[in-house]
Formats: C-alpha cells, structure tokens, sequence
C-alpha cells in the first residue's frame, strides 16, 4: 500500500473512525446512544478490514469482515439493546466523570496513544501501522469508560471499546493473523457478552436495578 | 496419543454426567477423570524426561516436560477440588441450597474448567492458549456465581469485567509478538508456536518485543492476581463455592504464572535480561507488599486465604524475574505445594462454612475445641502455608530465594522476606483466632466425618512427601526447569 493512494486514504478514514465513534460513545448520555455508536464503530471496523482485504488481496480478511458485521454490528447491539429494554432506568448513564471533561480526557488519552505506539511505528515499516494509534487510543478511551461509569450498560461497552481498539491495532499491526485466533477473538468478546448479560438478568431479579454503584457488599 | 488423552478426560466426563443426568455418583465422575488425569499427565512427564516432547490432536497439542509437571500439579489439585464437590453438592442438594439442576450443571462445569486448564498448559501454539485461558474465564464466571447471592453475582461480574481486560491486553500482547516474529521469518503457523518462538527469538525486533511482553505481563498478570488488574481475586475466591475457590487458588493462577514463564524466556532472549527482569520485580514486589498488608485487615477466613495465595503468586513471580534453573525449579515445586496447601485449606473452609454457615474468623473460632480433627487439619494446612518443614513449601521457598540471591537480586529478596515477615505475622494471628478461643464456655468435641477428613489428610501427606523426597519429579523438575530458561 502507497502512502497517499486512494486505498491508505480509505484506510485512514475508517480506522479514524473506529476512534471517533468512541469519541462519540463518551459524548452520549443515553445507553441507546452509546448502543448506537458502538454499532457504528463496528460498521467502521469491518470496513477496516475490508479495504485491507480488497488492497492487499488478502481473500481471509474478507471473513474476518463479515465475521465483525455479524458479531459486532448484529449480535452485541442486540444483546444490548435487550438489557437496556430490561431495565429502562438504565438510558440514563449517570457519569461520575461529565462529558466535557471526558472528552477532554479522551484527547489526552490520544495523544498518550499516540505517543505510546512510537516505537512500534518506527520498527514496522507500511501505511496501515502507522494508523495503529487510533486502535491504542480507542483502548484507552474504553478503560476510561469503564472507570468512569457505572451503570451496567456503560461498563460493557467499556469492555467493547477495549475490544474493538484492540482489533484494530491487531488488524492494522499484523494485516490478520490467523484466522484460528481471530475466530476465537472475535467469537471470545460475543460469549463474554453473553454471560455478562445472564448475569445482568440475575443481577436485575436480585438488586431490581442495573446499577454497579449498588453493588457494594465487597470490599475490604 | 498420551497427550490427547489428557485433555480427553476431563471433557469425556462432562459429556458422560451431561447425558447421565443428576445421580449421587455424578460427582466421583469428575474424581476418576481428575485422577486419570493425575496418573497419565505423572506417565507423559516422566516419559518426556528422556525423549522429545509428545505431540497430539494434529500439533495443537504439544507437552514437553515443562507442561507435563504442569498436568501433574493440575490433575493433582483437581483430584483434591473435585474430592471436596461430592461432599459440597451433596450438602447443598440436600439442604435445598440448590437443585439438582444446578448441581449438574457445576459437576459440568468443573470439569470444563479442568480441561481448559489443560489445554492451557498443553497447546503448541500462543493464539490456541489464549483461547484457553480465556475459556478458564467463562467456565469460573459461573462457578464463581454458583450460590446466585446477591455477593456471589457482583464477584462473578467483576471478575469477568477484569479478566476479559487482562486476556483482551494478553491479545493485543500476542498480536504484537506475532508481529515481531513474522519480521523475522516466521510464517502463519509459526509465527504463534512456542518451539519456533523461542528458537529464533534472538533475531526478534527488541522494540518491538518490548511492547509484546509489557502487554502480556499485564494481561495474563490478571488471573494471575498481580497487580494492577488484581482486585477480582479476593471477592472471586471468597465467594466461589469452597472447591471451586481450591481449584482457582491451586492451579488456575499458577497456569496464568506458567504462561508468563515461557513468554519471558523468550522475551529475554530478544530484549535481555535487564528490561524484563525489571517489569518482574517492579510488579512481584508490588503485588507481594500489597497482600501482605491487606492480608493484617481481613475478617474473613476465605479473603485472607485469598491474599496469602495472592503473595504467594508475587513471591513465584518474583523467583521468575530471577530466572536460572534453581529459581524456576523452586516456581515449579512451589506451584505443587501450594496449591496442595491451599486446595486442603479452603476444601476445609468449606467444611467450616457448612458447620457453622459463615466464614468469619470471630464466629468460627475455637474451631480445634469445637472440631479437633477438622482443627487439626485447618492448623496443618496452615503450618505448610507458612512454610514449615516437612511441608514442600518450606523447600520451594529456600529454593527460590537461593535461586534469587545467584543473581544477585539482594534489596529484591530482603523487601520480599520483609513482606513475607509481615504476612507471616498476619496468618498466624488469624490463625490463633480461628483455632483457639479462650472466652467460650466449654463445648462439646464434635468428630468430623471420615468423608471429610481423606481428601484433607491426602492433600496434606502429598504435601509432606514431596518436601522430603523429590521422587518421582525429581527429574521431570530439572527437566522442566531446563525449558524455562532462555
């Protein structure tokens, strides 16, 4: 891939992406705007891997294409979006953090990515590691969520943005790895989400609500 | 074919009791699987003393001796945990605690748990362990979950917010090896396996190798238990039923702490010693100085054993910065001891929590009084904990100290027996308060029942043995060791 060929371009816009939608899930209050978002960035990821796929003539990027629609635009939204209709309480994100000072601290949270990847960058030579950042920045963004909101909703989506950053830096990084590993990543996260959400249900009969602030009994 | 075996056992026996339905047998299924597992992991370790490692299942499988000792130390405590289920489903099905339903679906469970642990230490290849050990995380979320307390569901839900963290860091940390190793050569499939890793490591970019190990170490450092992702581990063991806890506590950190072994081997071999050994120590000590503390301020018998397996593990790691045959061979027989140690000790809490329906330490006290066989037992598990001889804890620890001061990492250990000095300290104080008890009047000695009591006197004589005669490790130890060392 040639810098500045109409393929990097694409590249960049989608992997820009994958980050602005993270951006976009720490702007939004509503769980179905951070629903929203989240199957947005999945969208942008599964662009990702098809412009490297299609560039690159890479024919297992294309499954791992569609394998990221059907897990991360269909299946976890849904799941999702189930919870969210489990408990209505839940639209309401309740942040301990507010929103611009968590955007403020995502444009840190970049730019430290951005910082971060440096050796990487300069080790690996191609268009497609130089955009790695944008996959470490998206991770960060998500550990922050994670810290910094409560609510059950919120937290998975911490644990996807997590996720999807690091399917970015791995599909901008290595140009795929093996598909054994990708399948068990990719189907990984949709099986943690899976119980996750029988926990939540269990949760939801024992506390009535989707609150981890309720859940105090631990500590030392 | 002895190493398909291994891991045929365990998920033969989840098949049989799923089609078997509940029984009053379905439990000493589990047993005899784990036991089988003892013996053939015993037979594969021995065997790859002198011959080459024993491939299976098309090369996914690949156990060397480094794996087979960590089959023997699995099988082994899993024969303890599952010994320990039959008497807690029992008393749980009966009590009413939970339905026959759930009760299979735990004997189902465990034993997943053990194959994933299996695979975990078996696999050829770094991608297929990651999947292992992520299945580790999915089977314990319900076992941890079991009892569907309101406790039980917030340590299940955080302990797999936290270790989808860590294994999703152990994945991008695998990705980037991955990276440094197709620079160097290595194709698709090789570029994952452990034997090609470590044989061309040295030709690996360091920068890159730099970044791989810092996000591996943090990664599976989480069900490691060490710091920072280390804050599910005490709510989890506290928590989980009394086996399961047993099985987490004995092996399923260690199987973490087993995969840090072989990444940092090869790490070193492309970055040197200096940076890795560092990144060990830095986080061994933080991890042991932080149990030890917390360790003084616990109430509850089931958390202080959770943040004495919590040091422990910083007291290994540490043994690992330092690397040599002598400290890994110590890491190695401690990993055994401890987890027989500790298998004994919260198999006996269970025992406790179903006598007296608690495990805080002020309402269960005068328990030697109360219960002297179970007492007995609770006060040696200690003894061995806190490394008394005859007890392979007391060796270990030797070892690995000896193993640190080779390399010279002598403000490392002085902190290190500091902290230990420290938790010391703390145990035997729970201790004394758990088993003696002046105030209450005099109470009837009640005897434990004998069911109780073999899986206990099992675990703790396996523990004694292997302090006094390293027969028939001894070579498997020095072998596996050998592998661990870059």
């Amino acid at each position: 891939m040639r810098a500045g060929s109409l393929a990097a371009a694409l590249l960049a816009l989608s992997s820009g992406a994958v980050l602005l939608a993270a951006a976009v899930a720490l702007w939004r209050r509503t769980a179905r705007g951070i629903v929203r978002a989240l199957r947005f960035q999945g969208v942008a990821l599964a662009a990702t891997a098809l412009v490297l796929g299609v560039d690159l003539r890479i024919k297992l990027m294309l499954v791992t294409a569609l394998l990221m629609i059907a897990v991360k635009v269909v299946a976890i939204p849904i799941l999702l979006s189930r919870i969210v209709w489990l408990d209505p309480s839940s639209a309401e994100t309740d942040p301990v953090v507010n929103v611009p000072a968590s955007l403020v601290t995502a444009v840190v949270l970049s730019l430290v990515a951005f910082y971060a990847t440096r050796p990487l960058v300069h080790a690996v030579a191609g268009v497609p590691v130089t955009l790695a950042p944008f996959g470490l920045a998206t991770v960060l963004i998500g550990f922050f969520v994670l810290v910094a909101r409560r609510r059950v909703v919120a937290q998975m989506v911490g644990l996807l943005l997590v996720d999807n950053g690091i399917a970015l830096a791995a599909l901008l990084l290595t140009t795929g790895v093996p598909l054994l590993v990708e399948l068990g990543g990719t189907l990984d996260v949709l099986l943690v989400v899976v119980v996750l959400r029988v926990l939540a249900t269990r949760l939801h009969v024992e506390l009535g609500a989707l609150e981890l602030d309720r859940l105090a009994e631990l500590h030392d | 074919m002895l190493a398909s075996l291994i891991l045929a056992l365990p998920v033969f026996s989840a098949l049989t009791v799923l089609v078997t339905r509940w029984r009053r047998f379905t439990p000493w299924i589990g047993v005899g699987a784990d036991a089988a597992v003892l013996v053939v992991g015993l037979m594969a370790a021995l065997h790859e003393v002198r011959s080459p490692a024993l491939l299976g299942m098309a090369g996914v499988l690949r156990v060397d001796a480094l794996s087979g000792f960590m089959v023997v130390v699995i099988g082994a405590v899993s024969v303890l945990a599952s010994w320990g289920s039959v008497r807690y489903l029992r008393h749980e099905v009966v009590t009413n605690a939970c339905s026959a339903r759930q009760a299979l679906h735990y004997s189902v469970l465990i034993q997943l748990f053990v194959a994933s642990m299996l695979l975990a230490v078996s696999a050829a290849n770094i991608g297929v362990m990651w999947v292992a050990v992520e299945a580790t995380t999915i089977t314990t979320t319900f076992l941890v979950g079991h009892r569907r307390s309101r406790a039980a569901l917030e340590a299940s839900w955080k302990y797999l917010v936290i270790c989808s963290v860590g294994i999703a860091l152990a994945f991008l940390g695998t990705v980037v090896l991955y990276l440094a190793a197709q620079h160097a050569g290595g194709n698709a499939t090789q570029a994952l396996e452990w034997t090609w890793l470590s044989a061309h490591a040295r030709s690996f970019d360091p920068a890159v190798v730099r970044t791989a190990i810092g996000l591996l170490v943090l990664g599976y450092g989480a069900k490691v238990g060490l710091v920072p992702l280390h804050s599910w581990l005490p709510d989890a063991h506290s928590q989980a039923p009394a086996p399961v806890s047993a099985l987490m506590s004995g092996v399923l950190l260690s199987v973490a702490l087993y995969a840090l072994l072989r990444f940092k081997a090869i790490a070193v071999m492309s970055v040197g010693e200096h940076f890795v050994r560092t990144l060990f120590i830095v986080l061994a000590l933080a991890t042991l100085i932080l149990a030890s503390l917390l360790l003084v301020t616990q109430r509850d018998l089931k958390r202080a054993f959770a943040y004495s397996s919590t040091e422990h593990m910083g007291l290994m790691a540490l043994a690992v910065a330092a690397g040599g045959p002598l400290a890994i061979s110590g890491v190695l027989l401690h990993m055994l001891g401890h987890g027989l140690a500790k298998g004994v000790l919260f198999l006996a809490t269970g025992e406790v929590v179903a006598v007296d329906g608690t495990s805080d330490i002020e309402a269960t006290s005068g328990l030697f009084a109360r219960r002297p066989a179970l007492g007995g037992a609770v006060a040696l598990g200690l003894a061995a904990i806190l490394g008394f001889p005859p007890f392979s804890l007391f060796v270990s620890e030797l070892t690995m100290i000896r193993g640190e001061i080779a390399v010279h990492l002598v403000w490392a250990v002085a902190l290190s027996l500091a902290a230990l000095a420290l938790a010391f300290a703390a145990l035997a104080t729970h201790a004394r308060r758990l088993l003696m008890e002046e105030g209450r009047d005099l109470v009837l000695a009640q005897p434990t029942p004998a069911s109780a009591m073999v899986p206990l006197v099992v675990g703790l004589s396996l523990c004694a043995f292997i302090g006094v005669s390293t027969w028939p490790l001894g070579p498997v130890l020095s072998a596996a060791a050998r592998l661990a060392v870059s």
